[in-house]
């Protein structure tokens, strides 16, 4: 395939979906079936080329020295934007803007093709009977767009650009139901304005950051970064306090999406969306973006930025794990479990393991997204109840569902041979691998902090699948529960088939890899060369090797650390899965032990779990009561200061006014009516002579006459 | 004749034409008035050409006088007949519409 045909084909993928939305959006009403085929067609399309194209790649890749030898893939083509010419974008420094089509792009490209296909099938089973099914069909392909070229930008501005369009349409796609035509709800609008309100904070600290590097480097291409931060700190790695600050505001950006402590609130929240929604925005797709951007900004991060970015993976994963435990909404587990996931893979990627984090991504992203679309049906099937203490019983009733849920369920446990396990496990490998390369306490806190999440992720899953499949139905919904229609378990089918062998697909030999052979395919093409060189600088805790032998031994000596940590990892990995099944078993499955009787004697902590640690409370008593009082000081401040300022000289120039007025009314009208009411009065008093008597005139005319001979006569002049 | 003796007639004619015009309450009779004040001139035109026997100049102002008195009755008559027709009065003091 030539670089041109390449690119025509990359643009396609998440051009369909916008041409989708726009017909949708302008159409969709008058279409037949108000054209919920046209989204779901485009994204069929869309698919799969990107499966296709991704196939390409794949075929570029050796198996036998398991390197990628595709130049084209070597060197992503740079497409130059129209306003590249260097005349006229002198003042933007020659900004370019292109697309970024390397293997970890393919992937996830191909990925979240795929998923958003699926969950569009989904949706036309799911939101049947919707009052604002054409809207829906409408918002779900923009998201589609924005999330495609976000994975293909090749600069962080068209990235912030798309990653804010994705902001918007989870808005959209949360408030879904606030604008129901017959029972609005008005939990869907607040949890969309919280969505949207939160994950704002994560974007504005993005965007500061993204300046702060702009400023130093004049570029915000990815590639233009890597070369600039290894410019800056190849004569001994000094690693600036700003370079931390902007790696730290950065990763502040993926902190908001990707619903990580202490943004992570807005994310259970969001559950008030469709199930669809939150299967593809919530779970499968739009926050797994924060882990891209953290793993394609891997490189500019400090040490210490690291250390940052795994202890926040790390305790978020830990954190949400436990009030998975104690939620009974069915979806709100599912929601704090992916909270905990996506903790996971930001941790994998603080502690130095980009392709482990980005890996779990993919695999995470099938068997979330099956388990969202699973309790979807069984929602479905349930006449939309949530609650878990309601349901039970429904593995006769429901059993494509049961079967594809209990696979996703044993994938995310970390159970061997399904998906999950391999990625995760890679987590913990490279985790325990920094602790040991490291031998610093800090780093080994992740390593712990994440094997407990997993005991605990194993246990809530399988709560989840024993309260709601297994027993005795709990409730009328429940006794009534019917297989969902075909659009639905076929997405379910894929996915729950993906969720099994998905991570051997990955991983096509991972004992080999285990036992000291090659880096399995995925590893190496994610963490192309540049990556790796930058790997090893990293690890060190910031010293590079004086010379390239001594970089030799110590990468041999690393390698032989990586070897045991991994197998070390397995084991313990697939002995917390054990544990926490085990606990599952015991407290639902057989009864032996009871989780009430448990919360009882935990009283005060488990109510507080419950709760959710009463984060919402903490936060509206301090930010948003903040806010609130700093906006009614400003109120007040505008009131009584600005107001009154202006309010003040308004008076004075009243008065100035008026005393102007007063000039004007008594000087210079006063002068003007003087003269007209003086011609009156003159008038007034003249006219009394007019008598119109012709007679007196004659008298007049006598008197005159006789005074004039008088005059003449006399001689008086 | 003493041209004195013309004079007195005159005057009297004068001043007997003069109170007509100022006091009668009849338009009529004002007219007359100014008849006699008109005749009272033509008398001292005449009076006055004696001392001129050689030419007709006050005999032909007199003539011209009477002449316009003739034309002046004619008019004033006419106006006279159409006040009365208008306000049903010929007094002079009725005819006050242009006080206002």
């Amino acid at each position: 395939m030539t670089p041109e045909s390449q690119i025509v084909w990359l643009l396609a993928v998440p051009l369909l979906p916008l041409v989708a939305w726009a017909l949708q959006v302008s159409f969709g009403r008058f279409l037949p079936r108000q054209g919920d085929w046209l989204p779901t067609g485009a994204m069929g399309l869309s698919a799969v080329i990107a499966v296709w194209m991704f196939i390409g790649v794949l075929s570029g890749h050796d198996a036998g020295t398991g390197t990628l030898v595709s130049a084209e893939l070597a060197n992503p083509h740079t497409w130059k934007f129209f306003f590249s010419d260097p005349a006229l974008t002198e003042g933007l420094a020659g900004f370019q803007a292109g697309i970024l089509y390397d293997p970890l792009a393919a992937a996830l490209l191909a990925m979240v093709a795929v998923v958003s296909f699926l969950v569009h099938l989904f949706s036309v089973g799911y939101m049947q009977g919707d009052s604002r099914y054409n809207i829906f069909f409408a918002n779900l392909p923009l998201f589609t767009f924005a999330m495609l070229a976000m994975l293909l930008s090749d600069n962080l501005l068209f990235f912030f650009i798309f990653w804010e369009v994705m902001g918007l349409c989870s808005y959209l796609l949360i408030g879904h139901l606030s604008q129901d035509k017959e029972k609005p709800r008005t939990e869907a609008a607040w949890a969309s304005f919280k969505a949207f309100m939160t994950t704002r904070i994560g974007d504005v600290c993005l965007f500061i950051g993204m300046m702060m590097v702009y400023d130093k480097f004049g570029t915000l291409s990815f590639h233009g970064l890597y070369a600039a931060v290894a410019d800056y700190t190849a004569n001994g790695t000094h690693w600036e306090g700003w370079l931390t600050a902007a790696g730290i505001m950065m990763f502040l950006g993926a902190v908001g999406k990707s619903a990580q402590f202490p943004l992570h609130v807005w994310l259970p929240d969001a559950m008030e969306g469709p199930t669809p929604v939150s299967a593809m925005i919530h779970a499968a797709t739009m926050v797994a973006a924060g882990v891209y951007l953290t793993g394609r900004l891997f490189l500019l991060f400090s040490p210490e930025a690291q250390l940052v970015v795994a202890c926040i993976g790390a305790f978020t994963a830990i954190f949400a794990a436990t009030i998975g435990i104690t939620q009974f909404d069915i979806k709100k587990v599912l929601a704090y479990s992916t909270i905990s996931q996506l903790g996971y893979m930001i941790c994998a990627i603080g502690v130095g393991g980009v392709a482990a984090g980005l890996f779990h991504v993919i695999t995470h992203a099938i068997f979330k997204a099956c388990l969202f679309l699973g309790s979807g049906s069984v929602i479905y099937g349930c006449h939309h109840e949530q609650d878990m203490r309601k349901m039970g019983g429904l593995r006769k009733k429901m059993p494509i569902t049961y079967l594809t849920m209990l696979a996703s369920t044993l994938a995310i446990s970390g159970v061997p041979f399904f998906a999950g396990f391999y990625s995760k496990d890679a987590i913990l490998a490279k985790a325990l691998e920094k602790s040991m390369v490291t031998g610093d306490w800090y780093w080994a806190a992740p390593f712990w902090l994440l094997l407990a999440a997993a005991a605990i992720t194993a246990f809530y899953m399988f709560r989840l699948i024993f309260m709601t499949f297994h027993g005795k139905p709990r409730d009328h919904g429940s006794e009534h529960a019917h297989e969902s229609p075909w659009t639905m378990t076929v997405p379910l089918i894929v996915l729950g088939t993906l969720a099994i062998f998905g991570g051997k697909f990955w991983l096509t030999d991972p004992m080999h890899a285990i036992s000291g052979g090659d880096e399995p395919w995925f590893f190496q093409i994610v963490d192309d060369p540049t990556h790796a060189e930058f790997a090893t600088i990293d690890l060190h805790d910031g010293h590079t090797e004086a010379a390239h032998d001594s970089h030799e031994l110590a990468g041999h000596d690393d390698h032989d650390i990586a070897h045991t940590a991994h197998v070390r990892a397995m084991f313990m990995s697939i002995a917390a899965a054990g544990s926490g099944i085990l606990l599952a078993c015991l407290f639902y499955l057989w009864g032996i032990l009871s989780a009430a009787s448990i919360a009882n004697r935990l009283g005060g902590f488990y109510r507080l779990v419950l709760d959710k640690y009463r984060f919402d409370e903490l936060y509206n008593a301090t930010v948003i009561r903040g806010t609130t009082v700093l906006s009614g000081f400003l109120c007040w401040v505008d009131e009584n200061v600005i107001d009154a300022f202006v309010l003040n000289l308004a008076k004075l120039h009243r008065g100035g006014a008026s005393l102007s007025g007063v000039f004007d009314k008594y000087v210079v009208d006063g002068m003007v009516t003087w003269v007209g009411e003086t011609t009156v009065a003159a008038g007034q008093t003249l006219r009394r002579l007019q008598t119109g008597r012709i007679q007196q005139y004659v008298y007049f005319t006598l008197a005159g006459a006789l005074a004039l001979a008088a005059v003449s006569l006399l001689g008086i002049f | 004749m003493p041209l004195s003796a013309y004079l007195v007639v005159s005057v009297a004619l004068f001043v007997i034409g003069l109170a007509m015009v100022a006091a009668r309450r009849n338009l009529i009779y004002v007219l007359m008035g100014l008849e006699l004040i008109l005749n009272a001139a033509n008398l001292n035109f005449v009076a006055f050409n004696r001392e001129n026997p050689g030419d007709l100049d006050g005999q032909i102002a007199a003539i011209f006088v009477i002449i316009l008195a003739a034309a002046e009755a004619a008019i004033a008559l006419a106006i006279v007949l159409n006040l009365n027709s208008r306000i049903q009065s010929i007094r002079p003091d009725d005819a006050d519409t242009m006080k206002d």
